[in-house]
């Protein structure tokens, strides 16, 4: 079949769907949901929908990005808007269903407002005017919360895989890469390298087999939009990796997913599966020459399986540590093989930067950095949630307007952006535009997207006691500045946390910094000070108080304090044989 | 007669065997016996060496640099509490006290009498309904120590009602 007759066989299928005979109804049961309770929810509506014999198409659906008001029932009743209702418990089920569904009456203190041309009901808010959708721009995301992640039909009829057969039938590879080059695209995963130019290095590699990865390791805690793209909405990420793979001449795409997030590992594979059997993966890809094959490989727990380096050593199943450089991946990757590594996110631009082109993304964002940021939105904030937004933003608008600001009516005290490894800001960053460039020479890094927001009720040595912590648990352990550094580090950090520190405990920190940043073999030594840089530099006043006064700001250090460490399971006390 | 053991065997070959994806590694072995049987015996390890080709120090190399791989028999329940910078920024460890002290813990492991057992976590993945705790794999967010403290006395609810135990 070309491209046309499974497009518009797929429409009609979804208008079928979407103003049928029986009402739609779409549950959020992403990472977010699944927190909230949306399974516990979903099985109760299946056997309530069951045993009262009343029909309905059910359909699970990913984020729409307000996480703090999942589990979100959505429920669309033919010639209707659809109507969400917000943090839906099992006990709501009944009484949702019973008046909705048989009338048009509905518990009111649980809507949450309609998204439709049909108009309210009766005076529900629109969502998409609220500023958690109004001010989002979602381009990977854009059919996230809308279709469901386990039909490639749902996909296919919002004008998925488009992009893939505009590159394949009217364009070179060279095309895909100038336009990918024109329009800005840097990589999403930290380092915002421009992804065509990244892409441009594999060109020349010798074949036939080359690998294009996908990481999402994503160990980042607080990020969760790789998983997010891809437990909402993974065809974007697979049409994505296509149209990387045809660009490039690649004939192997991996996706590399931590295992034990299973909702992003199972929709992916399933999409991989149903990519297959539509003929939009294999061979002769839509009936064209060009063939390429996806897989998905899982790492065990570990952060540093993030770094290019350390993932092609734990996709051949080693352990995750990073390789010497040069050879560079182009040259020598996976299997000895030319291989380009991408994040989750940039790769899920590429359709739509093929479809509308480079002109309509670099239109979008500011300065250096075009198009969206995803930001994952947590901590002391009423509003958490994962907001797609045009890059140009500033902090404060994304706390405020996205956010609903500080939550308890606490007081803005610190930013952590970007991973552990990227920086802490202080409460005058609110002005700082989420920009790659202006955010680095801020001292914090945009990353992959993470904003842990603390209010005045943290502790500045606390939180960097945790950073340094999870820095030191994760560091591999190949090179010694890391292994041995993170550790001193995390030495010093809970001395002074305990109001134990010894005198020069601060310059003897950044000394240990400096070996690490120009001694360690990988990113994760090199950027393991800055998190430490960053908060003594906003909040020296805080770490004074520890070391001079024996005193927290904030009382937090006086609690217990339990924090894991040197936990990975060592050989010692496991020797098999003899 | 076939002995506890041959079926350990058995299930680990098997485990080895059924992988789908297409590249099978040490690693994607070692995670699918630990999916089927819980945890990496001894028998696991030989076993991946042969299938690879490799020896058991670099088997046993790769089990070990992972700390989500374990090598006794895990509990009849996971208790998992993310301690990641957000939900420790929400309260991951007043969960974290209660939890360690209603299983009788002082840091990671099972339970004395094997029933539960429990895991630090750096990141469950839903950092937006910090802090999160997972019982049986199921996620619970925005959750506190009552919380934990109902979901761990459910624990026990459960075992003696499938056992008609009293304790």
């Amino acid at each position: 079949m070309n491209y046309e007759e499974i497009a518009s066989k797929a429409k009609t299928d979804w208008d079928n769907m979407t103003n049928g005979r029986v009402p739609l109804i779409r549950i959020g049961t992403a990472m977010c949901g699944h927190a909230a309770g949306a399974f516990r929810v979903l099985e109760t509506l299946k056997k309530y929908m069951e045993a009262n014999g009343i029909e309905a198409n059910i359909q699970e659906v990913g984020c729409l990005g307000l996480c703090y008001a999942e589990p979100l029932l959505d429920i669309k009743k033919p010639g209707k808007s659809r109507l969400f209702f917000n943090n839906v418990t099992p006990e709501d089920i009944s009484q949702i269903i019973d008046e909705y569904l048989v009338s048009d009456k509905y518990p009111k203190e649980k809507i949450f407002g309609y998204i439709g041309e049909e108009g309210p009901l009766n005076d529900e808010a629109s969502l998409e005017s609220m500023p958690g959708l109004r001010l989002q721009n979602r381009i990977a995301l854009r059919n996230a919360g809308h279709t469901s992640p386990y039909d490639i039909n749902q996909y296919i009829a919002n004008g998925g895989y488009s992009g893939l057969n505009k590159a394949l039938t009217n364009m070179s590879p060279t095309d895909v890469i100038d336009e990918v080059k024109n329009s800005g695209l840097r990589g999403r995963g930290g380092a915002a390298f421009p992804t065509g130019v990244k892409w441009s290095f594999l060109v020349g590699s010798p074949g036939p087999t080359k690998y294009i990865l996908c990481n999402c390791e994503e160990g980042d805690p607080g990020a969760y939009n790789d998983k997010g793209i891809l437990e909402s909405d993974p065809h974007t990420l697979l049409e994505g990796l296509v149209i990387a793979g045809y660009a490039t001449g690649a004939s192997n795409g991996v996706v590399f997913i931590r295992h034990g997030h299973d909702g992003p590992i199972n929709r992916t594979e399933q999409a991989i599966e149903q990519a297959y059997e539509s003929g939009l993966l294999g061979e002769n890809i839509l009936g064209t020459d060009f063939s390429f094959d996806i897989e998905v490989a899982l790492t065990g727990e570990s952060y540093v399986a993030g770094e290019e380096t350390a993932l092609m050593e734990a996709v051949e199943g080693k352990r995750s540590m990073p390789r010497y450089r040069p050879p560079f991946p182009a040259a020598f990757g996976v299997w000895g093989k030319p291989s380009n590594i991408n994040n989750v996110k940039s790769l899920s631009y590429a359709p739509e930067i093929i479809s509308k082109g480079a002109d309509w993304f670099s239109s979008i964002g500011v300065n250096q950095s075009t198009g969206t940021a995803i930001v994952c939105l947590s901590g002391d904030v009423n509003r958490p949630g994962l907001y797609e937004v045009p890059m140009g933003l500033t902090l404060g608008e994304v706390i405020n307007d996205l956010g609903g600001g500080v939550s308890d009516n606490g007081q803005l005290k610190l930013l952590q952006t970007g991973g552990p490894l990227g920086g802490v800001l202080g409460p005058d960053s609110k002005d700082i535009h989420i920009d790659f460039d202006e955010m680095r020479s801020a001292g914090a890094i945009f990353g992959s997207g993470g904003i842990i927001v603390g209010s005045d009720r943290v502790c500045a040595v606390d939180l960097t006691r945790v950073l340094v912590a999870f820095c030191q648990f994760e560091s591999c352990g190949k090179c010694f500045p890391c292994r041995l550094g993170m550790e001193h580090l995390l030495e010093i950090v809970e001395r002074i946390a305990n109001y134990e520190s010894k005198p020069g405990d601060m310059d003897l920190m950044k000394s240990v910094g400096g070996t690490m940043e120009a001694g360690s073999l990988c990113g994760h030594g090199q950027l393991g000070f800055g998190p430490i840089r960053s908060a003594i530099t906003h909040f020296e006043e805080d770490f004074r108080l520890h070391i001079e006064e024996n005193r927290c700001p904030t009382g937090t250090c006086d609690r217990s304090k339990i924090v894991p460490k040197n936990t990975r399971p060592y050989a010692t006390d496991h020797v098999i044989g003899e | 007669m076939t002995t506890k053991k041959d079926n350990l065997r058995t299930s680990i070959k098997e485990a080895i065997e059924s992988q789908k994806r297409p590249t099978v590694t040490v690693l994607s072995s070692l995670l699918a016996i630990q999916d089927a049987i819980g945890y990496i015996p001894e028998e696991a390890i030989e076993e991946v060496a042969l299938h690879s080709s490799t020896s058991i120090n670099s088997v046993f190399g790769v089990a070990s640099f992972y700390p989500n791989f374990r090598f006794t028999p895990p509990g009849e329940h996971s208790v998992e509490v993310c301690w990641g910078p957000t939900c420790h920024l929400k309260g991951s460890t007043e969960i974290l006290e209660v939890v360690l002290t209603k299983l009788g813990l002082t840091s990671e492991g099972d339970t004395t009498d094997g029933k539960v057992s429990f895991r630090f976590n750096t990141c469950l993945g839903a950092c937006s309904q910090a802090p999160v705790m997972s019982v049986d794999h199921e996620l619970y967010g925005t959750a506190d120590p009552e919380l934990a403290d109902k979901l761990l006395g459910e624990l026990d609810q459960k075992d003696h009602q499938s056992t008609g135990q009293s304790s």
